[in-house]
């Protein structure tokens, strides 16, 4: 063997991959996700009827040119979950980037912070986590106004600071682990010592944990359009389809039933890709496994 | 030439208790010198300070010169300079030593290419040279490993090569061997020796087994309770102790040796 192919390849020797039920669980994960995001991504292109549409009568049942019948206003129900599937995917990825985005930067600010600046950052997680997400939307949105952006926003700042302090204590645990020191040691400087040790070793626990967030943020934006909080109408948000078919639900069940069902589709497949991930990405685990 | 000279040096918690007490010692270019004490007698924390790499919470007094420059009190980014280029640490522990999560191979390119500015190919080719020096077999199959592919023995002898990819003038053992099974023990303290000797590099070799310090040190210092109680040549320190701990130290390695002999004379 040569030394020119040392770096950066998987070692032949060790199976890095292996494990059929690991892989079977991203898979199911993906699958399921996917499927919703491929609904999402052709409702950008091609929509069975208008949004606005209402000439199929109202309440109608499964079939006859619908496919799940229509809502009160003679709207067709699969037109409206393919753009809710957009508001859902947006929902959650807009939640999760934000949490991201000011989670781990306070996250790690937090980890360095000593003495008194530690113990202020700590107490403001502790009530920004204790404070309920959807009070802090009802403010957000009473601030701003019933958006889909407001609802993403205060969804993520509520997440960030459950992500904010997850990564305080991850970068607390690695600061303290004796390759930190050895990477000092050998004089690398504090931000190339985060970027290169600290960063990847929180990230398989972070990326677990933002895949659960993105469901919940789903989830939570569901809860916010039920309450007439999240994406204003026309948008059909799935929260606000189950709050619309809510009274009809006796006579039309499949105007609750559809959202209801695609909504925890999606929820079951994140947290499915979050259990695949979790164990694909720690090599210790891995080796375990195989 | 001094390399390091150590004088007064004191480190405190935050709330006041003295761990090292006004320690004093100078190290010379291509020197040897043994830290011997118990847990707890203060030797890792030297090292650290010996850095500027205390816990939080800590405080270190005196004065550190390490080739020159002063490291008590001294910014990180001064700190960051010295480090790596002056001295370099091996760990008592090399699993939590190494990045569980980066292959072998990047971590010791990284020090290697921050000090040589070698990069792809050519920077491959050093680490796989750094890694045949440390007589890893099949360095190849090693650099692409993660930490916990492969054994204990073989990832001190990463953690060395990482250490001396910075040609550092002084190497800091920190119990390098503790961890590491008898036979695997004698191999790595005899590799260690060549390394050092090859380069004439001085070593602190900070351990409490006095037949580890004997094998590499030339003088020893005794630590007790964060205070120096003796100083010497190595030979003499172990075999004529004049303080009461070193006395104490020199009496048990005997008998554990003692038993070993009566042992294989049955």
């Amino acid at each position: 063997m040569t030394t020119t192919d040392v770096l950066d390849k998987a070692p032949a020797a060790a199976p890095v991959r292996g494990g059929r039920r690991r892989s079977a669980t991203l898979l199911a994960g993906c699958t399921l996700t996917g499927l919703i995001a491929l609904l999402a991504l052709v409702s950008l292109v091609w929509l069975p009827y208008a949004t606005d549409d209402t000439s199929g009568g109202r309440l109608a049942g499964p079939g006859g040119g619908h496919l799940l019948g229509t809502d009160k206003l003679g709207r067709d129900l699969f037109t409206q979950l393919m753009t809710g599937s957009r508001i859902a995917l947006a929902a959650g990825l807009g939640s999760v980037l934000t949490a991201a985005l000011i989670g781990v930067t306070l996250g790690v600010l937090a980890a360095f912070a000593q003495g008194w600046l530690d113990d202020t950052l700590a107490a403001f997680l502790d009530i920004l986590i204790a404070f309920p997400t959807l009070l802090l939307a009802m403010l957000v949105v009473a601030a701003r106004s019933a958006t889909l952006g407001s609802a993403v926003l205060a969804i993520g700042l509520a997440q960030s600071a459950v992500v904010a302090r997850l990564v305080r204590i991850l970068v607390k645990r690695v600061l303290a682990q004796d390759y930190i020191t050895a990477a000092r040691t050998s004089g690398t400087s504090w931000p190339r010592t985060v970027a290169g040790h600290v960063l990847p070793n929180i990230w398989p626990t972070l990326v677990v944990n933002l895949a659960l967030q993105f469901g919940l943020a789903v989830l939570a934006e569901a809860g916010l359009s039920y309450l007439g909080l999240g994406a204003p109408p026309p948008n059909a948000s799935w929260g606000r389809m189950l709050q619309e078919a809510q009274a009809t639900f006796t006579t039309a069940p499949a105007g609750a039933l559809a959202p209801g069902v695609l909504l925890v589709l999606l929820v079951v497949g994140v947290n499915l890709i979050a259990d695949g991930l979790r164990d694909t990405l720690d090599p210790a685990t891995r080796q375990r496994r195989s | 030439m001094t390399l390091l000279d150590v004088h007064g040096l004191t480190v405190r918690t935050a709330d006041g208790r003295t761990l090292v007490d006004d320690l004093t010692f100078r190290l010379d270019a291509g020197e040897r010198l043994g830290l011997i004490g118990e847990s707890g007698s203060g030797k890792s924390l030297t090292t650290l300070a010996l850095l500027g790499l205390l816990p939080d919470g800590m405080r270190a007094e005196g004065s550190v010169e390490l080739a020159g420059a002063q490291v008590v009190g001294a910014t990180e980014k001064r700190l960051t300079a010295v480090r790596g280029r002056r001295a370099a640490v091996v760990f008592q522990e090399p699993l939590t030593a190494l990045d569980p999560l980066m292959r072998v191979g990047r971590q010791i390119a990284e020090p290697l290419a921050r000090r040589t500015g070698l990069k792809g190919r050519q920077l491959r080719a050093a680490v796989g040279e750094a890694l045949d020096r440390v007589r890893l077999p099949e360095p190849g199959r090693i650099a692409r490993a993660f930490p916990h592919e492969v054994s204990g023995g073989q990832r001190q002898r990463v953690a060395l090569a990482m250490a001396l990819a910075c040609e550092p003038d002084l190497l800091i053992a920190d119990e390098p061997t503790t961890a590491l099974d008898v036979s695997v023990q004698a191999e790595v303290l005899d590799l260690l020796d060549t390394l050092v000797r090859e380069r004439a590099m001085a070593v602190l070799f900070v351990s409490h087994d006095l037949a580890v310090v004997a094998r590499i040190a030339d003088r020893a210092l005794v630590l007790k309770d964060g205070r120096a109680v003796e100083e010497g040549p190595v030979l003499d320190v172990i075999g004529a102790p004049t303080a009461e701990y070193t006395r104490t130290l020199v009496t048990g390695a005997r008998k554990l040796e003692a038993a070993l002999d009566l042992r294989s004379a049955r």
